[in-house]
């Protein structure tokens, strides 16, 4: 094996893991502020993927289809925060999770009905076309590259928002103590509103991003969400940063354990046989690095509000 | 007035009519209807005892639905072909004995809840549901990437297997297999909600370190509670795949999972026919949508969504008034 493969590898897995970032961190954040666990997160991830292909299909503009997913899923946050969630942040998180398992229904089948059951298709903008050469003479597409830097500055920016401004400040202090907060003046509902919308604008990015890498289609939103959720948890539930570490953990073992298994199986069990057991093995990697993690630290590696 | 026994036992007969008004009426589609009822209400009942009972919101218990019908699949096939599924230590072939598929299913599903309740356990709320459900998608992504029993495709059920005493080829003959497996799993539930270890268990749910002050560890309450959970809904799985004569990973998916837990929130959650009540609400609802529109799923949504919001209790708490005790 080339070490331009695994550059290349490398490289796809640390763009798995910022697009996991970006779906994590509005999931972590929500649940930090509010204690929520919201199922439809996948949803926003659609919606933005969806709106980027359909806007960038009408105006040729990819950039204006990338506005158009961050608009269209804070949107549809902001909504869904005002009409359903708001009544679940005193319930058990039983109901919660039935009633984002139903809002993941509602939307499915609303965007299904909206674009039809054929996948849409968004090309990646002209500018980031092309590929850059690798150490080792590979090529590695500018696109994925972008994404990856696109995520490092987002996971910047919020670590700014959040650490230096007067939102930031509210949303650390609605983490630690909601009633003093509200005592002290600030205005909670709109606050809530402001950071599911936020975390839905994040993954409406994400999806968008991705929508040029794949194909947009209804559903695509749950897979990324189930490995969001295993992020969550390895990194702890509520921490950004822990969110950050998982993220990348999480594309990198997935992304580098598809492309070793199969190869380290084959050396001990021949070849077949040994790649069917590797990319078995491959496909629930991630998960046993999760029991393991937990196992030795059941509050995940960043524990928040403890 | 306590009108909760009533309101049981025209559930429990629920099914029953069904199928038997569909013979009458010559619909046997209707006893496949209530044939998928009584097992969608096993696997129901199982997860209520980890659900309704423990509180133990599991996200997974698809996996455990997915077993039994990879089991019955699986045994299924190598009895219909005579291989041996083990040739070392043993030699271990299949079989179409519903029994003994059922044990397999059962051994199976308890060994990988043993197993994976003992991590999950260690951690609880939001968590616990969040690993439940990465720990079936595991199982879900196993099942899809192991290509000698089916892989992506599922694996068909050549025939289905066979109870002593009743000819299982027949609608009728198996709904009526499929029925008395659910009195059973219902039976069960109650022995067990009444029993010590049932108190225990809501203890748990209620208020975990008072139950550990009096000198009870809550953790091996809850993994029991868990186990057997897993072992009521991997029978309801072998019964889906002879119901279906197939074993899809998609039972394994997670929205499998969520429908198990509609199927009991819909009922009434700790209710012990409140799955029963939630299976024929769903099927019906299916059933009766699907037939209207292609969009029933968004209006099950919006159906679900109202329950959640404004109905809580579900079905038997609307019919029989809200429990004596939380």
């Amino acid at each position: 094996m080339s070490s331009a493969l695994l550059i290349e590898q490398l490289l796809n897995g640390l763009q798995f893991g910022v697009m996991l970032f970006l779906m994590a961190a509005g999931l972590t954040l929500i649940f930090g502020v509010m204690g929520l666990i919201n199922l439809a997160h996948g949803s926003f991830y659609m919606i933005g993927a969806f709106a980027c292909a359909a806007v960038a299909a009408w105006t040729g503009s990819f950039w204006l289809g990338l506005v158009a997913s961050l608009a269209a899923a804070a949107a549809a946050g902001a909504i869904v925060e005002i009409l359903v969630v708001r009544r679940l942040y005193e319930r058990d998180h039983l109901d919660q999770v039935l009633a984002t398992f139903a809002l993941i229904l509602i939307f499915s089948e609303g965007t299904r009905w909206l674009f039809g059951s054929f996948p849409l298709y968004l090309d990646i903008p002209p500018v980031l076309s092309g590929a850059i050469p690798l150490p080792g003479g590979a090529q590695y597409p500018l696109y994925r590259l972008a994404i990856i830097a696109a995520g490092i500055l987002v996971a910047i920016g919020l670590y700014l928002l959040i650490s230096w401004t007067r939102i930031g400040m509210r949303i650390r202090a609605g983490e630690s103590d909601r009633e003093m907060i509200g005592a002290l003046g600030v205005d909670i509902g709109s606050l809530y509103t402001l950071v599911f919308a936020l975390g839905a604008a994040l993954a409406g990015l994400a999806g968008a991003m991705v929508g040029a890498l794949q194909s947009v289609q209804v559903g695509m939103g749950e897979p990324v969400l189930i490995l969001a959720f295993v992020v969550i948890v390895i990194g702890g539930i509520g921490s950004i940063k822990g969110a950050l570490v998982g993220a990348v953990l999480v594309g990198l073992v997935d992304t580098l354990g598809r492309l070793l298994l199969p190869k380290l199986f084959a050396i001990a069990m021949g070849p077949s046989e040994g790649a069917t057991v590797g990319a078995a093995v491959a496909s629930m990697l991630i998960y046993i690095v999760m029991a393991l993690i937990l196992a030795l630290r059941p509050q995940g590696l960043f524990p928040a509000n403890t | 007035m306590n009108r909760s026994i009533p309101v049981n036992v025209v559930l429990a007969l629920l099914p029953v009519g069904i199928a038997l008004g569909a013979v009458a009426f010559d619909e046997p589609f209707f006893v496949t209807l209530a044939t998928r009822m009584a097992i969608l209400a096993l696997a129901a009942t199982g997860l209520n005892l980890a659900l309704g009972l423990g509180g133990l919101v599991s996200f997974g218990h698809a996996a455990f639905f997915g077993i039994g019908g990879y089991a019955a699949g699986i045994l299924a096939t190598h009895a219909l072909y005579m291989q041996p599924i083990l040739t070392w230590p043993v030699e271990i072939g299949g079989t179409d004995s519903m029994p003994a598929i059922w044990l397999v299913a059962v051994v199976v599903a308890g060994l990988v809840a043993l197993g994976t309740g003992a991590i999950s356990l260690r951690t609880s709320g939001v968590y616990f549901i969040m690993i439940t459900l990465a720990f079936a998608q595991m199982i879900y992504y196993f099942a899809i990437s192991w290509p000698a029993y089916g892989g992506e495709d599922g694996l068909s059920v050549p025939t289905r297997a066979v109870f002593p005493g009743v000819n299982t080829a027949t609608p009728m003959g198996f709904f009526a297999v499929c029925y008395g497996a659910l009195l059973v799993g219902v039976t069960i539930f109650a022995i067990l909600r009444a029993s010590r270890f049932g108190a225990a268990l809501q203890a748990a749910r209620q208020n975990e370190t008072r139950l550990a002050a009096v000198g009870i560890a809550p953790f091996r309450i809850k993994l029991v509670a868990f186990v057997l959970s897993a072992m009521l809904t991997a029978v309801a799985g072998a019964l889906f795949a002879d119901l279906n004569r197939f074993a899809s990973p998609s039972m394994m998916s997670w929205q499998m999972s969520g429908e198990l837990i509609v199927l009991i929130i819909l009922g009434g959650t700790g209710r012990l026919f409140g799955p029963v009540a939630g299976a024929v609400l769903f099927v019906l609802i299916e059933h009766l949508l699907g037939g209207a529109t292609e969009r029933w799923q968004l209006f099950l949504g919006l159906i679900l969504l109202g329950v959640v919001l404004f109905a809580r209790g579900g079905m038997v708490g609307l019919l029989a008034g809200k429990p004596r005790h939380g």
